[in-house]
């Protein structure tokens, strides 16, 4: 299983910078769990980024500064590693680490919400205000709802897999939308397609039906 | 090895492989002579960092002594086989940032059973890192000024592409090529390693 859509460029190098705010974090860190392609991106731009580093030199006199460090460290305890204890074997986790933290478990352990048409979410928790962050799971063969947004979108597959016009997206595999796209991603036969979804804003669901409940439903 | 266009990289080289020797005699022997060697190198490049978001000294100065101590306690863990010295200390400093901005940034872990590991273990991985580095070293000297100002304000100064697009008065699509055109060149001049 390689993955086969990855992060653009701009949000792989927000988060390197650490300018990503936290629900749009947790899609790339979750992709990049998967993705050892776009970790090794990731990397090269850290790279960069510590290549700048050296020659961001101001010719300052460092005496000073080092006199305060050491009195500084002086009274501080060195930092205990703690020994990595292995939680959950490998079969039965579907969901990475960071997102399996964020939701309070892997999959057995979720409490979906229903949205009708057997479809589910899952609200996620973040400090930021930009961002809203679900679980979604779309039974087999069928749609989500059609929408527009408004800004960006990340959904990335943790389970089963949907189709999107030509393209069909897997487990790790990462889909980005923007605010002109609408699209009516489908949930292929045979398994449930369970995804992280971030949104800028609230959907804009172009059905008037959905549109409807959609205050109802906070979706 | 292509090696025109990194001018004064012997000296730069030796010096980064004397950076991982001494990052290890701290991890090792938390050995003060050793760090301070580190110290002085990277006290003044962090604290040019911290000022660019700060605007600050005062605060500037607080957040690279947060970060060497940071550095300091986290020696051990520093792996030669996983990236260089310099860019391990700026993930350091970054994160340091971000906890003094109050906000997350949430990272994957390796050690998750759910974590997917590299397809390719290169044989001598600390002698790529090192190689790797002078390669970026080289290329990143080849860069346009109007690129390395982008990468500098991104990586700096934490700006989105369009507040860069808007202090520097181009558009959008302008700042997002001159990002493309720059990882393209770094992406090539590690080509074989990426």
């Amino acid at each position: 299983m390689s993955v086969k859509h990855h992060l653009s460029d701009d949000f792989l190098i927000e988060y390197a910078a650490g300018g990503l705010s936290e629900g749009w974090s947790l899609a790339v860190a979750t992709h990049l769990a998967l993705c050892s392609e776009c970790r090794q991106r990731l990397h090269a731009m850290e790279g960069a980024a510590g290549a700048l580093l050296d020659k961001a030199d101001e010719g300052a006199n460092e005496d000073e500064a080092w006199a305060r460090f050491k009195a500084r460290t002086a009274d501080i305890r060195v930092e205990e590693i703690k020994p990595e204890i292995p939680t959950i074997t490998k079969q039965t986790v579907v969901l990475p680490e960071p997102l399996r933290s964020y939701v309070g478990g892997d999959l057995a352990d979720l409490k979906w919400r229903t949205l009708g048409r057997g479809a589910y979410q899952i609200l996620i928790d973040t400090k930021d205000k930009d961002t809203q962050v679900r679980l979604l799971r779309i039974p087999a063969g069928k749609p989500v709802p059609e929408h527009t947004h408004e800004g960006r979108e990340l959904t990335l597959v943790l389970a089963g897999s949907f189709r999107d016009g030509e393209d069909l997206f897997a487990r790790g595999d990462i889909e980005e939308a923007d605010g002109d796209l609408l699209h009516t991603p489908t949930a292929t036969e045979g398994e449930d397609c369970i995804c992280l979804a971030v949104t800028e804003a609230p959907l804009k669901f172009s059905s008037w039906i959905v549109r409807l409940v959609q205050p109802i439903l906070k979706i | 090895m292509n090696n025109k266009n990194s001018g004064g990289s012997e000296a730069e080289d030796l010096a980064k492989a004397e950076m991982v020797r001494l990052l290890s005699i701290v991890g090792r022997e938390r050995s003060a002579d050793a760090f301070e060697a580190i110290f002085r190198f990277y006290a003044p490049r962090i604290r040019s960092f911290m000022a660019a978001k700060t605007k600050d000294r005062q605060a500037a100065e607080e957040l690279m002594q947060e970060t060497m101590t940071a550095v300091w306690n986290k020696a051990g863990q520093f792996d030669p086989a996983r990236g260089n010295v310099s860019a391990w200390i700026y993930t350091i400093a970054r994160n340091v940032r971000i906890d003094a901005f109050r906000r997350k940034r949430p990272e994957f872990d390796m050690n998750d059973p759910a974590f997917v590991v590299d397809e390719v273990a290169p044989a001598d991985q600390e002698f790529q890192q090192l190689q790797e580095a002078q390669l970026l070293r080289g290329a990143m000297a080849t860069l346009p000024e109007e690129q390395l100002d982008v990468l500098r304000r991104a990586f700096f100064d934490e700006a989105s592409h369009s507040t860069i697009a808007r202090d520097l008065g181009v558009p959008l699509g302008t700042v997002k090529s001159r990002i493309r055109l720059a990882f393209e060149k770094l992406r090539s001049s590690l080509e074989g390693r990426l």
